[in-house]
C-alpha cells in the first residue's frame, strides 16, 4: 500500500499548493497529466477558475476562420490542408477575395477574423500588410486576428526583414493580436518528428516573444494526441508559463486533440484522443497555466458535448462561431454552431453566456 | 428468491480489488473530498458511512451545481464495488415489431398496423439474426394488437433452439403486462412459461418516469404503471428471473420525479432483490419533440452518478452509449457508471427516434471508449458472468 500512500501525498501536496496559491513543479504537473484521478483535478481546475472569475459566466467570440491560400512548402505529418506549389487543388486568394471572405463573415456579426494560411513563398509582405489594412479600414468593427508564427516567419523570409520587423510593420497596418497557431507541441523532438521544417520550438516561441514584447496579445495552442509523451507536454506547458512570466500576452490557452484523417501521421496513428484525455489536459494547463487568464474549450475539435463537460474542468470560455473553417475539414471534421445554440449549449452546462471581444472584452451577456 | 447483490459478486468470484486511483480514494477518506458546495458534505459523510440517502439528499445531489462533487462521491462508490473495471457484452437487439396499440408521446418509433414504415418480422428472420459470438440476445417490441402470446413464446423457443448458447434477455414489464391485458396471461404463467421456452433475464424498460401525472400528460396511462411494473419484476425475481431497470429522462418530468422513480426502484430491490443494473435512459428528441433539446451530457452525467448513490443496492449503474453517445458514456465511468451495454447489432428503436450514435459499434470501438477513460474492460454475459478481462 506504500504506493497509494504516496498518490494520496502527492494529491494533498497539490492541492495544498493550489490551495495557497503556489505554482505548481514538473514532478507535480507529472502526476497530475499520468496518475491523478481525473474528477478530483478537475474539481481542483473548477476552484482556480472560480478564484481567478468569481462568475459563473462562460464567454464565446463570434468569428470566421478563412484562409488566403494552401500552398505550403513545410509538409507537416499533421496537416490534411496544405497542397504543394503547383498541385491542382492549390489556391491562393487575391487581397479582394480574402477581404470579401471578411466582408461575409462581418455581416454575420464576426468580431474576430482568424485569418491563416500556407506558408507560399510567392506572397509579398505587402500582400498581408494590405490585408490587415483595409480590413481595419473597411470593416473597423472586426479585429484581425491574422497569421500564426510560422506565417510572421514566411514574411520575414520573403522580405529579409527580421520577425521583430515584420511584427513592427503589421503593427503599424494596424495589427493588435496574433492566433496562436503551430505550437503543436513545444518539444524539439516531436517537432522534428511532426513538423521538421517548422523550426524548434524557438521558432514559435521568438514570434509570440517579440509579439509580446511590442505590445501584441496572442492565445497559446497545443495540439495533442500524436506522438507526445507527457514530458514533451510539459515542455511545452513550461515554455508557456516561462514566456508568460515576461510581458503576459498570452489571452488563453487554447488546447485541441490531433485529427488523424488524411494526413501523413494517420499510418501511424488511426484515431482521435478521446475526451477523457482532453478533460485531463484542460485541467492540468488550469492548474499549471496560473499565469494565463483563460482556459478555452473547443467544441469545435473535440464535439459539443465534450466542450460542455469542459466548462466543468477548468474551462472559462467556448472558443467561436466559426463561421468558415477549412483545415479541420480537410481532416473530414467537420461541426457547426450558431450563437443561438452556443447560448443555449452553455446555459444548459450551468453557466451565463456572455459574447467577448478577440481580447476578452465582454460584449454582452445574454 | 434471487438476490443479484449477493450473486453478482459471488458467481465471478471476483475479490473487490483495490488498485492504483482506488487505492488512492480509499486513503482519501474522511475530509479529504472537498466540496465546492458545503452542503454536499453531510451527504458525502452519509456514503462513507454506508448509510442510505433519503429524499432530500437525492434532491440536493439533483440541484447542486458541484457536478463533480457528486461525481466525485459517485465514483468513489463505484470504485469501492468494482475497482476500475467496466463491463460490456456482445449483443444482439432484435425488435419483433414496431407495431404498437399504444400511443406513448415520447416515442418515435411505433406504427399502427398498416402505418407506412410498420413492418413484423417473421420467427425465421429472427433467429437469422442472431450471428456467432453474440452472447446476449435483447428482444423488445410494440405491443401488437394481434401477436398471440403463443407467438412469443415460439421466438423464445426457436431462438433458444438454434442458439442455446445464447442467453435471451426479453419482453420488458410492460410487454409481459400487456400479455394480461390483450390475452388474460397472468404475468406468473407469462414469465414461467417463457422461461421454460428459454428466456434468461428481462430488460429494464417500459418503467418511463413513476409519476401518474406524466403517465396522463404523454399518455402511456394505457402501460403498466409503477406499481404493477414493480409487481411484474417482483414475480421475475421470485421465479429466479434477474431484470434490470430504466428510467426515461430529459423531457418534461421534474427532478423530484426523477428522485421518487429512484427510491421507487430501490424500494423494490429492497423487497425482490433481483434487479441486476440501472439504466438511465435520455429522451431523444427525435421527431416528437417534447422538448426542443436534448438533456445536455452534464445531466447525463449527474444522473448517472445520482443513480450510483441512490441505488445502493443496485450491484451495476449502466452508461448506455447509444443514448449518452460515445464521448459522454466514456466520461460517464468516471461519474459512477460500471457498464457501457454492448455492441448492440441494431438499435432500431432509439435510432428511430433520432439518437445520433452509429448502431453497431465494434468491439474495439467499445473496447477504447473503456480505455479511454483509464478503465478495465471486462466482457460479461447476460448476467454479468465474466468472459474476459482485457487487462
Amino acid at each position: 500500500m506504500g504506493g497509494a500512500a504516496v498518490e494520496s501525498a502527492t494529491l494533498a501536496a497539490v492541492r495544498e499548493r493550489v490551495e495557497a496559491g503556489q505554482r505548481l513543479g514538473r514532478a507535480e504537473g507529472r502526476w497530475l497529466l499520468t496518475e491523478a484521478p481525473l474528477l478530483e483535478i478537475g474539481a481542483l481546475a473548477q476552484r482556480v477558475r472560480f478564484r481567478r472569475l468569481p462568475e459563473p459566466v462562460v464567454t464565446f467570440v463570434v468569428d470566421s476562420n478563412p484562409n488566403y491560400t494552401n500552398v505550403c512548402v513545410t509538409d507537416c505529418q499533421f496537416c490534411a490542408f496544405y497542397r504543394k506549389p503547383g498541385h491542382p487543388e492549390a489556391y491562393t486568394l487575391s487581397v479582394e477575395e480574402v477581404l470579401a471572405r471578411v466582408e461575409a463573415a462581418a455581416a454575420r456579426g464576426a468580431t474576430t477574423v482568424l485569418l491563416q494560411g500556407g506558408h507560399n513563398p510567392e506572397l509579398p509582405l505587402d500582400y498581408y500588410l494590405t490585408l490587415v489594412r483595409e480590413t481595419r479600414r473597411r470593416f473597423p468593427q472586426v479585429t484581425p486576428h491574422f497569421f500564426t508564427a510560422s506565417e510572421i516567419r514566411t514574411m520575414a523570409e520573403v522580405s529579409g526583414l527580421s520577425v521583430g520587423e515584420v511584427l513592427d510593420r503589421l503593427w503599424e497596418a494596424g495589427q493588435r493580436t496574433l492566433p496562436g497557431g503551430g505550437a503543436e507541441i513545444l518539444s524539439a523532438r516531436v517537432r522534428r518528428r511532426i513538423s521538421p521544417k517548422k523550426g524548434g520550438p524557438e521558432a514559435w516561441l521568438e514570434v509570440h516573444r517579440e509579439a509580446h514584447r511590442r505590445g501584441f496579445r496572442s492565445t497559446a495552442t497545443m495540439m495533442y494526441g500524436h506522438v507526445e509523451t507527457p514530458e514533451d507536454v510539459l515542455d511545452h506547458l513550461d515554455a508557456i508559463r516561462e514566456l508568460q512570466d515576461l510581458y503576459g500576452g498570452f489571452t488563453a490557452f487554447v488546447p485541441w486533440s490531433f485529427k488523424p484523417a488524411h494526413t501523413r501521421l494517420e499510418k501511424w496513428i488511426k484515431q482521435p484522443s478521446g475526451p477523457n484525455a482532453y478533460l485531463r489536459i484542460l485541467a492540468v494547463a488550469r492548474l499549471y497555466l496560473d499565469n494565463v487568464p483563460h482556459v478555452q474549450a473547443s467544441w469545435f475539435s473535440e464535439g459539443k458535448r465534450t466542450g460542455q463537460i469542459a466548462l466543468h474542468f477548468g474551462a472559462d470560455d467556448w472558443g467561436g462561431t466559426l463561421f468558415e473553417e477549412n483545415v479541420h475539414r480537410a481532416a473530414d471534421f467537420v461541426n457547426r454552431i450558431t450563437v443561438e445554440e452556443i447560448v443555449a449549449l452553455i446555459r444548459e452546462a450551468g453557466f451565463t453566456p456572455a459574447q467577448r471581444t478577440t481580447t476578452y472584452e465582454i460584449l454582452r451577456v445574454f | 428468491m434471487l438476490d443479484t447483490r449477493k450473486a453478482a459478486s459471488l458467481e465471478s468470484g471476483r475479490p473487490l480489488r483495490r488498485v492504483g486511483a482506488d487505492a488512492d480514494r480509499d486513503d482519501l477518506g474522511g475530509t479529504a473530498l472537498r466540496f465546492s458546495d458545503a452542503r454536499l458534505e453531510r451527504i458525502w459523510a452519509k456514503v462513507q458511512a454506508g448509510e442510505r440517502l433519503d429524499r432530500d439528499d437525492g434532491l440536493l445531489l439533483f440541484e447542486t451545481p458541484d457536478l463533480l462533487g457528486v461525481g466525485r462521491m459517485a465514483d468513489w462508490v463505484k470504485s469501492r464495488r468494482e475497482g476500475d473495471r467496466v463491463y460490456f457484452v456482445i449483443n444482439r437487439h432484435i425488435t419483433p415489431t414496431n407495431v404498437c396499440v399504444l400511443s406513448c408521446a415520447f416515442c418515435g418509433f411505433a406504427r399502427r398496423k398498416g402505418e407506412p414504415g410498420a413492418y413484423e418480422h417473421t420467427i425465421e428472420e429472427m433467429v437469422a439474426m442472431v450471428r456467432d459470438g453474440v452472447r446476449e440476445v435483447h428482444i423488445v417490441g410494440g405491443h401488437h394488437p394481434d401477436w398471440p402470446f403463443e407467438y412469443y413464446e415460439r421466438m423464445i423457443q426457436a431462438i433458444h433452439a438454434a442458439h442455446p448458447q445464447v442467453q435471451i434477455k426479453a419482453f420488458t414489464a410492460a410487454e409481459i403486462d400487456y400479455f394480461w391485458r390483450r390475452w388474460r396471461i397472468e404475468p406468473r404463467e407469462a414469465l414461467t412459461r417463457l422461461k421454460a421456452a428459454g428466456l434468461q433475464s428481462m430488460p429494464g424498460g417500459g418503467a418511463e418516469i413513476f409519476s401518474p401525472r406524466l403517465a396522463r400528460l404523454l399518455r402511456y396511462t394505457g402501460k403498466a404503471d409503477a406499481d404493477r411494473w414493480c409487481e411484474i419484476h417482483g414475480i421475475a425475481h421470485a421465479l429466479g428471473i434477474p431484470t434490470n431497470a430504466t428510467m426515461l429522462y430529459g423531457h418534461v418530468e421534474t427532478l423530484a420525479e426523477r428522485v421518487d422513480h429512484l427510491l421507487r426502484l430501490r424500494a423494490q430491490q429492497d423487497a425482490s432483490g433481483g434487479f441486476l443494473t440501472f439504466i438511465p435512459l435520455a429522451y431523444q428528441v427525435g421527431a416528437t419533440r417534447l422538448v426542443e433539446r436534448p438533456a445536455p451530457p452534464t445531466d447525463s452525467l449527474r444522473t448517472i452518478a445520482v443513480s450510483r448513490l441512490l441505488l445502493d443496492n443496485f450491484p451495476h449503474v449502466e452508461a448506455y452509449w447509444v443514448t449518452l453517445g460515445e464521448d459522454t458514456a466514456s466520461v460517464a465511468l468516471h461519474f459512477g457508471a460500471d457498464d457501457v451495454n454492448g455492441t448492440l447489432e441494431d438499435e432500431r428503436i432509439q435510432h428511430l427516434s433520432g439518437a445520433d450514435t452509429p448502431a453497431g459499434l465494434a468491439r474495439e470501438q467499445l473496447l477504447r471508449m473503456i480505455r479511454d477513460a483509464g478503465k478495465v474492460p471486462v466482457e460479461r454475459d447476460a448476467l454479468y458472468n465474466v468472459v474476459r478481462v482485457y487487462d
